[in-house]
């Protein structure tokens, strides 16, 4: 393989990764808002999103006879899971969580993992009981395929991208833009909105927030809930790009998209996003580093497959802590005695 | 019996010899015949409810709830001593002369009691959220997972027929580079201690010790080339008598791992060192699944030679035991004694300077190293205490499964760790191991146990039995044990004084220390320091 084809192809190999890395950045925020209001790792995050996912298939599965638009399929996909998902967090809050606000840190770390394995059984039986276990996503007409024939907007921006030469399917078009939107969404509630700038108080200081008025629980309640629809709308969008999902495959991402969160600086939104966007490019760039290793006739490189992809992954992580502690966009705080 | 029910355990607890040796007595009969085959074939209906898995799950924690017991209750130290120790080494390998798996679940309580005291130490009373613990734990195993297998001639074969560059020049070459790395590296830390490190010597001094590194897999592998004419004799693994001179090694082996993670990560803080330790857990455990030809990858190492200690086995072989069984009892033994070493080692080093320097920088890091406890050597101390209490028990278990696989160091096993420490109450010794026994049973015993009783119920339909819902109810029994008993089962005093820290703050303002602060031990707390914790700005902002 010469340059002119590597170009294309290693400029595909990183698209692929943006693809991926916005459904890591889209998990990690739900870890990182989470985190930056209480200091919990919020383990049973991976298992929200889950849930997310399986209410994705469900509603796909129920709507694939209707000949309703493939979109609105989408939309209500998205909806019902950021629903069910978001509620489903805040009672996690409400009852794991809340009780123990005082506790050492620890202590909500293993209820975290508690619920998070039984929220995994709990969707299991749920599924089970149908005879379900590996949800196959049945997407609507023309997801998956190159580019939908319908619509003159969706071919032009086919055509567009094909003669930049960047090979993705429409799902991935489309989860980039639900992601992109979703940010936006978040990014508005956040710093424009009155519930945005309580849920940064009781970020920074819950005790003096509540001097001020601020009903800290609500905003925790309030945060869970928008974390747990980012939770929802990831999950869709992981079944909707990996096509398969259990009650168990929250697992891995849910780690990598913690490891994202942090190597963002934790607590930190566009770190978030900037995480799971490195770390998305960064593990579909060593799922080809044997392809790499083969052109440049490295033996040993191309011993690497994409089973070092967490590897590398966690690689990253310790190289850039190591260097800046606090991740790439977490600000350091002085700590006085 | 019914008189010493009547009183109050609240007030002065009563003396329970009597009724200590009688459940000692009773329990130990139970668990005698409800594993005696034989026994039970002439007992009828009896015999058959003994038989049950969950009544048998019952009996065999009933049992070692004895030891509990006999720890906690106030009873004559001779009847203490003989419950104790009858149970364990009597009454235990005993009932296990008829059914070895009790003799396996008891070794693997005394595995995951060991890792749970290591843990204890890093998490417990050094305050490091450690996620990543078990890859100390496959180090162990993968340490004499190798070489008591015909794993190690394979990697000689390997470096027979593809010996690169390597000779007698390359071992030289080794050896010179790891003396002079080493030597740098002792050079520039006395350097360090008169002056302040400066950028350069701190990167001289990292450079020094990636060549360390270097000169030592040099050496390494050319000793691997130049014993590769081995391979042969060495088809089913090393001798087993090197058994005494592996575990030494694992123990130093899983130290130095835990150094080497240790020194580069130790900077970080709170959860971005969970998550980092995390991450080096699932690396090692990835490594162990890639590297095929040091640990077969996925497939796992077998056959892993047992311990094989001559005079233990003629011993053995007079107490009655079968010849398969030999190797399970010397392991019984070996991690009976290995636990109750770890213990002192653990209580000591608890009352100990460094014990102290631990709980000082688990309360305030900042205070501690402002009263002079040097931070990285302390919390590499905890790091390194830990993973080798890890190793050996690696070790342990590698010589009990004869088989390893990544499989086992996954970070559920962590978390289990981890859950058993929280569980049994952080900081608190017999709590820990406790928690490890209750985990263990729990996981081994008592859920399988109600999985297989239920199995033939025709109104729990088969996706309900409790068999398959074993997270389920692990994951309950977690978040009931954090809602109602944060402290843990048996929680240590120290840490109880943190979490009623309301509650002990009237006493402390009014008399400096308060009395309930002062009564024995002679550990200095200062509450006052706990609140800083809780309101405590994020790590970053948004």
């Amino acid at each position: 393989m010469d340059l002119a084809t590597l170009l294309p192809f290693l400029v595909n190999v990183i698209a692929g990764g943006l693809v991926l890395g916005f459904v890591y950045a889209i998990i990690a925020l739900g870890y990182t808002m989470v985190y930056g209001v209480l200091q919990l790792i919020n383990f049973a995050h991976s298992e929200v999103f889950v849930t997310g996912a399986v209410v994705g298939f469900e509603v796909f599965r129920v709507l694939t006879p209707s000949p309703m638009n493939g979109y609105l399929k989408l939309l209500i996909a998205l909806l019902a899971a950021m629903l069910i998902s978001g509620t489903l967090n805040v009672l996690i809050e409400r009852l794991a969580y809340r009780p123990l606000r005082n506790a050492p840190k620890l202590v909500p770390l293993i209820t975290a993992i508690g619920v998070s394995l039984i929220l995994q059984d709990v969707l299991r039986l749920i599924e089970g009981f149908q005879g379900r276990f590996d949800l196959t996503y049945t997407l609507p007409e023309g997801f998956s395929g190159k580019f939908c024939g319908e619509g003159s907007s969706c071919v032009a921006l086919g055509n567009t991208l094909r003669t930049i030469g960047l090979d993705l399917q429409l799902k991935d078009v489309i989860l980039i833009a639900v992601s992109l939107l979703s940010l936006g969404v978040l990014n508005y509630l956040v710093n424009r909105t009155r519930l945005g700038k309580a849920i940064r108080a009781v970020a920074q200081d819950r005790v003096t927030a509540g001097l001020m008025g601020i009903d800290s629980n609500r905003m925790i309640s309030a945060t869970f809930l928008i974390g747990g629809a980012l939770g929802g709308i990831s999950g869709v969008l992981f079944g909707m790009k990996f096509g398969t999902v259990n009650a168990y495959s929250g697992f891995d991402p849910g780690i990598i998209a913690f490891t994202a969160a942090v190597l963002g600086g934790i607590g930190s939104i566009p770190g978030a996003v900037l995480g799971g966007l490195t770390l998305g490019v960064i593990q579909n760039l060593i799922g080809v580093t044997n392809i790499f290793g083969g052109l440049l006739g490295i033996a040993n490189l191309e011993a690497i497959d994409a089973s070092y992809q967490r590897i590398g992954a966690f690689i990253v992580l310790v190289l850039i802590l190591i260097f800046k502690p606090t991740g790439l966009l977490g600000k350091s705080n002085v700590e006085k005695v | 019996m019914t008189a010493v029910h009547s009183v109050s355990p609240r007030r002065v607890t009563p003396d329970r010899t009597g009724l200590l040796l009688l459940i000692f007595l009773v329990t130990s009969a139970l668990l005698l015949v409800s594993h005696n085959r034989d026994l039970l074939g002439t007992l009828g209906s009896l015999g058959t409810l003994l038989q049950n898995p969950i009544v048998e799950a019952i009996v065999v924690s009933l049992f070692l709830a004895n030891v509990l017991f006999a720890y906690l209750w106030r009873a004559a130290p001779w009847a203490k001593a003989l419950v104790g120790l009858g149970s364990l080494l009597l009454i235990l390998p005993w009932a296990g002369q008829e059914d070895t798996s009790l003799l396996d679940l008891s070794i693997q309580i005394m595995i995951f009691a060991a890792l749970a005291l290591g843990l204890n130490i890093v998490v417990g009373l050094a305050g490091l959220l450690d996620l990543g613990y078990v890859a100390f734990f496959a180090v162990g195993a993968y340490t004499w997972g190798i070489f008591a297998s015909p794993r190690f001639a394979e990697i000689l074969r390997y470096y027979g027929e593809n010996p690169g560059a390597t000779n007698a020049g390359t071992l030289a070459l080794g050896l010179f580079l790891t003396a002079v790395t080493a030597a740098s590296m002792v050079a520039i830390n006395r350097h360090h201690r008169r002056v302040p490190p400066t950028r350069a010597s701190s990167w001289s001094f990292g450079l020094a010790s990636l060549g360390l590194v270097a000169g030592l897999i040099l050496t390494a592998r050319a000793l691997l080339v130049l014993n590769a004419f081995r391979a042969e004799g060495l088809a089913t693994g090393i001798d087993p008598n090197f058994f005494w001179l592996f575990l030494a090694l694992s123990i130093l082996a899983a130290a130095i791992v835990g150094v080497l993670i240790g020194l580069p990560v130790l900077r970080l803080k709170g959860d971005y060192l969970a998550i980092i330790t995390l991450g080096l857990g699932e690396v090692i455990r990835v490594l162990a699944n890639n590297l095929d030809l040091y640990s077969a990858g996925s497939q796992g190492i077998t056959p892993i030679k047992s311990a094989s200690v001559g005079w233990f086995d003629t011993l053995a072989a007079r107490l009655g035991f079968a010849e398969d069984q030999y190797g399970l009892l010397f392991l019984y033994a070996l991690s009976l004694l290995m636990v109750a070493l770890i213990l002192i080692v653990n209580v000591r080093l608890d009352r100990s300077r460094i014990g102290r320097a631990w709980i000082a920088i688990r309360d305030d890091e900042v205070a501690a190293q402002a009263m002079g406890v040097p931070l990285v050597q302390t919390k590499l101390i905890a790091f390194a205490t830990g993973a080798s209490f890890a190793g050996v028990m690696g070790m342990i278990f590698a010589a009990k499964q004869t088989f390893v696989s990544p499989e086992s160091f996954n970070l559920f096993q962590s978390i289990g760790v981890l859950s058993m420490v929280i569980l049994g109450g952080m900081g608190s010794f017999p709590g820990v191991i406790l928690g490890a026994a209750v985990v263990t049973l729990l996981n081994l015993r008592i859920l399988p146990g109600l999985g297989e009783a239920t199995a033939g119920l025709s109104w729990i339909p088969q996706q309900a039995n409790p068999g398959q819902l074993q997270r389920l109810i692990f994951g309950a029994i977690l978040v009931a044990m954090m809602l109602l008993r944060p402290e843990g089962l048996l929680p240590s005093r120290r840490r109880t004084l943190e979490l009623h820290h309301e509650d002990n703050q009237e006493d402390d303002s009014a008399k400096g220390t308060g009395p309930a602060l002062t009564s024995g031990g002679g550990d200095v707390y200062s509450p006052g320091l706990e609140t800083r914790r809780e309101d405590e700005p994020a790590g970053g902002s948004k």
